[in-house]
């Protein structure tokens, strides 16, 4: 987020897309609703679902799946050219306005209906809502991530966020709400391709060069690596021979799990960690098990980029180990010395060699954590980013064309289907579907259809029903409800045994390699 | 610059600033006024009456919490008129309520006979289960005050325990309140509400359903703030609190990063709480935070390192496992190259594992090959 959590009762405005925040990050959603209940800000929707939040919501826009970028480039649309943008902030902090401005020139609220389905009174009502905002905030999750266009859907709300002047002012900013609790740190850690720690480029020579002096090794790549999307399809051509799995699940979590299964069983070794033994750890050569979260000390990074302290309450079972441990231990047997005493001596490592993390110490962040960038000891932190000029100088406007979604219903697929989550699982559910309070509240996968669609399909509320895309077939509950659109049906993907990715698209967005979980096309039938 | 305003509280003389009530002016000044339905960051309810003071110049006690102090305003906290009422006050609520601590000399049994009973039957509404942390008890305690002997334990509304989180006792529910501006005017999830009307008052969800029959998504908000033992959670009933290690924590479900206690007791937890004095969630949680912790003393959890041979798993120490995995991992490196292995690291572990497992990834096995699934 470039913004915080708390920041969001500051908003005039609060547009939120692509996210069911009472589901997925609901203690953030709490203050979205008393931002708008009780402080002054307005708030637009835009879900294909009637999510909990629409019950709160000024606006809502209820687009076709996958049209992301044509509304957002409607609503850029109305603001330029009824004059309502911020010219002070687009002349003074960004460039290349007029290439987008030449791009969204084409969508005008009625061609955007044509696309979206949104009514063009309602495009421009939420357009001059939006734009008329002291502070607009945007929060996105990954209904705006999980598609073919994600990376172009993300660029193009902050394309929408820099016209009208809304970054780095409190109340404002455009902000991702991290779906899994370390994904921000996991990223900041260099758990990706590309970057070491904070976001330093394994193409940088310098940086290489550093990193080589910090942990007394020569030889580091300089050649970006393979995302996990790649991977997977990689280890199916046998030009992936092993991997290393730790705390993942991407045998329930990929897209199209057929072929991930086969993926997985063509290495030559496959070592998984995790604290379960999960569907992917049955498919491994050895299995090493770690400590949870509530067994260990360390450092989680939130969502609004604030370090937090993790604390060990319990002793882990049996012979579980911290899993820095386990790593460490295999790097000294391939004869690199990886020792440290405790969490704390690596969080030292990583403030060294990491700027935005250098400020922050265990003492610092002991009641209260610190927001990065943080880059000394006496500096208090960054909740807000962008305030007076962004990383890379100016803000860089992108023009970004309209690209329907990969997949499209026909005579045999007649339905859209888009995958999710509820709020009581969480991800694969190897977690939350060992707590049977849990499980009783949810407990089982289900599709939700609207009752125009269960009528024409002759489907009955409640009766078990195969739903089949291109790729798969899986059984799960008809749920009834006026939260589905029609043509369109949702099942969330925590269920292991009717797995929805089963059924979805392994088709990436060319950038973030991202699949689009969002949008598939599938059909209903009997269940034999 | 307009002046400064003062108000004298118990003969001195402090400032405040426009809109404080006298509750805020007495906290920042550690004068310590008692409150029951007061909560901070919600509107006042001023329906306990616990927290009223004596204003000079005026006949009535005023309540504390939503009283607004004005210029030269001058109070007693605790005057003797102020603790009588404050005694008649929490007699009354005893005596309606099925508060069985304090009125323990009401029975015929012996103390030993009482408990033994309790322990018999876990259902038993005659132990409450807040015994030692209650506010009400320990406010009776402070003004020495007992019930005046409630009998009929059969209470007007039964306790509801059909849900699998929150168990609510009506019996000893003092009507402050609090859960009510906790569940819409907190967390906003607008389940429950004051409902019928004098003796019969009750906090009822939608038009008096059960809680899972409601809108209720049981984020348990009211439950840490109910101050009896009206709302308390089904599993950690019988809990006794002091004998509990509390560890602050992060929650480890979504990017919110609420901070929360553990409360542990012998190595388990036994509940979790939401930490009031710390962003971002300042004791707010949701059913996964709160509740759902059960997985991390799962029979299920792996307990050794397994080795597959022949398509089945063995157990191994963690010397066999590690040594196996170093020489595969080489042997693979020197043959096929680093390139040809790859690591998934996990948005679900610390900083510091997903550190470790970087650099082990990048120095030890030579490749940039490492990525972690939150794309998924
Ligand atoms: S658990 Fe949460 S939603 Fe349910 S009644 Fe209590 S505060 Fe409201
Ligand atoms: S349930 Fe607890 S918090 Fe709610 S009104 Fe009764 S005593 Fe107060
Ligand atoms: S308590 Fe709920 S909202 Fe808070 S971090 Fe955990 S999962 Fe997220
Ligand atoms: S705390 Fe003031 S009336 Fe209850």
């Amino acid at each position: 987020m470039t913004n915080t959590i708390g920041d969001i009762e500051d908003a005039d405005v609060i547009l939120v897309t692509g996210s069911n925040t009472t589901e997925n990050h609901p203690v953030l959603s709490s203050h979205v609703k008393r931002a708008v209940k009780f402080k002054k800000a307005k708030m637009i929707v835009v879900d294909p679902r009637q999510i909990k939040l629409t019950g709160f919501a000024d606006h809502w826009l209820r687009p076709n799946l996958g049209t992301d970028v044509a509304w957002i480039n409607g609503l850029m649309h109305v603001i330029i050219a009824e004059n309502l943008y911020d010219k002070t902030f687009v002349e003074s902090r960004t460039t290349d306005f007029e290439a987008m401005k030449a791009v969204v020139q084409k969508f005008t609220p009625d061609y955007v209906e044509g696309i979206t389905g949104i009514p063009a009174r309602q495009m421009i009502d939420a357009a001059r809502l939006y734009a008329g905002a002291k502070a607009g905030a945007i929060l996105y999750c990954m209904g705006i991530t999980q598609h073919t266009t994600g990376t172009d859907n993300v660029k193009s709300l902050a394309n929408l966020a820099m016209l009208c002047g809304n970054l780095g002012v409190s109340g404002g900013g455009v902000n991702p709400l991290r779906g899994q609790n370390n994904v921000q740190g996991a990223c900041d850690m260099g758990g990706l391709p590309n970057v070491y720690t904070g976001y330093q480029k394994v193409t940088d020579e310098a940086v290489r060069k550093k990193m080589e002096d910090a942990w007394g090794v020569t030889g580091l790549s300089d050649k970006i690596g393979l995302t996990v999307t790649k991977m997977v399809p990689m280890a199916h051509e046998g030009e992936i021979k092993a991997m290393y799995i730790i705390g993942e699940n991407p045998l329930v979590s990929d897209p199209d799990l057929n072929h991930a299964e086969k993926s997985f069983s063509h290495l030559d070794f496959l070592v998984v960690q995790d604290i379960f033994m999960t569907e992917t750890a049955q498919l491994a050569d050895v299995i090493l098990p770690s400590v949870c979260f509530a067994e260990k000390d360390g450092t989680f990074s939130n969502t609004e980029r604030r370090v937090q302290r993790v604390r060990k309450a319990v002793d882990g079972p049996g012979a579980a180990w911290d899993d820095w441990r386990i790593t460490c231990e295999i790097a000294k047997r391939m004869g690199y010395d990886m020792a440290y005493k405790n969490a704390g001596e690596i969080f030292e490592e990583i403030r060294r060699v990491t700027p935005s993390y250098a400020g922050i110490s265990y003492t610092r962040i002991d009641s209260i954590g610190l927001h990065w960038p943080c880059p000394t000891e006496d500096h208090p932190g960054t909740p807000i980013l962008h305030t007076s000029q962004f990383t890379h100088g100016k803000g860089v406007f992108h023009a970004i064309e309209f690209i329907p979604p990969a997949e499209h219903t026909d005579d045999e697929y007649p339905l859209y289907l888009t995958t999710g989550r509820v709020l009581y699982h969480y991800h694969t559910g190897t977690m939350t579907r060992r707590t049977d309070g849990l499980n009783e509240l949810a407990p089982e996968s289900f599709v939700e259809i609207a009752a125009q669609d269960a009528e024409k399909f002759g489907i009955p509320d409640e009766s078990l029903i195969n739903v089949a895309s291109r790729r798969g077939t899986i059984t799960v509950r008809v749920k009834i409800s006026d939260m589905a659109v029609a043509g369109t049906v949702f099942i969330p993907f925590h269920y292991a045994e009717a797995a929805a990715n089963k059924l979805t698209n392994a088709a990436l967005d060319p950038v973030s390699n991202i699949p689009e979980y969002k949008v598939c096309a599938v059909k209903l039938s009997k269940v034999a | 610059m307009e002046n400064q305003q003062t108000i004298v509280i118990n003969g001195n003389r402090f400032n405040f600033t426009t809109g404080d009530t006298i509750l805020e002016v007495a906290l920042q000044n550690n004068i310590k006024i008692p409150t029951l339905c007061h909560l901070k960051g919600a509107t006042p309810t001023g329906t306990c009456r616990v927290c009223v003071v004596e204003i000079a110049g005026q006949s009535e006690l005023m309540t504390a919490c939503d009283t607004r102090a004005a210029e030269n305003m001058t109070v007693l906290t605790e005057s003797t008129r102020v603790v009588e009422s404050r005694r008649q006050t929490l007699h009354a609520m005893l005596s309606k309520g099925n508060h069985n601590c304090a009125v323990r000399a009401a029975h015929e049994e012996s103390w030993t006979a009482y408990q033994l009973k309790v322990h018999q039957e876990d259902n038993s509404p005659e132990l409450c289960p807040a015994w030692g942390d209650c506010r009400l008890q320990d406010l009776a305690y402070h003004y020495q005050v007992s019930g005046g002997g409630y009998t009929n334990v059969n209470a007007l509304y039964p306790m509801e325990m059909a849900n699998p989180f929150i168990i609510r006792d009506f019996s000893r529910c003092i009507l402050c309140g609090r859960c009510v501006k906790a569940c819409n005017e907190i967390q906003v999830n607008l389940a429950i509400n004051f409902g019928y009307q004098g003796d019969a008052a009750k906090i009822i969800a939608k038009d008096d359903k059960p809680l899972k029959d409601s809108d209720c998504v049981f984020c348990g908000e009211c439950m840490q703030v109910c101050p009896v033992g009206a709302l308390v959670p089904k599993d950690a009933r019988f809990d006794r609190p002091w004998e509990d290690e509390k560890v602050r924590s992060t929650c480890s479900y979504c990017g919110v990063g609420c901070q929360l206690d553990f409360h542990v007791k012998d190595n388990r937890i036994v509940k979790i709480s939401g930490a009031e004095d710390a962003p971002p969630n300042y004791g707010s949680l949701c059913v996964k935070g709160r509740f759902g912790f059960n997985f991390v003393s799962s029979p299920d959890r792996l307990t050794t390192p397994l080795i597959k041979e022949n398509g089945k798993f063995r157990e191994a120490t963690w010397d066999e496992a590690l040594d196996l995995t170093a020489k595969r991992f080489s042997e693979i490196k020197e043959k096929h190259g680093a390139d040809t292995i790859g690591v998934l690291t996990s948005a679900r572990i610390s900083n510091e594992d997903n550190y470790a497992a970087m650099k082990f990834t990048r120095a030890v096995l030579k490749t940039n090959n490492i990525d972690h699934c939150a794309r998924l």
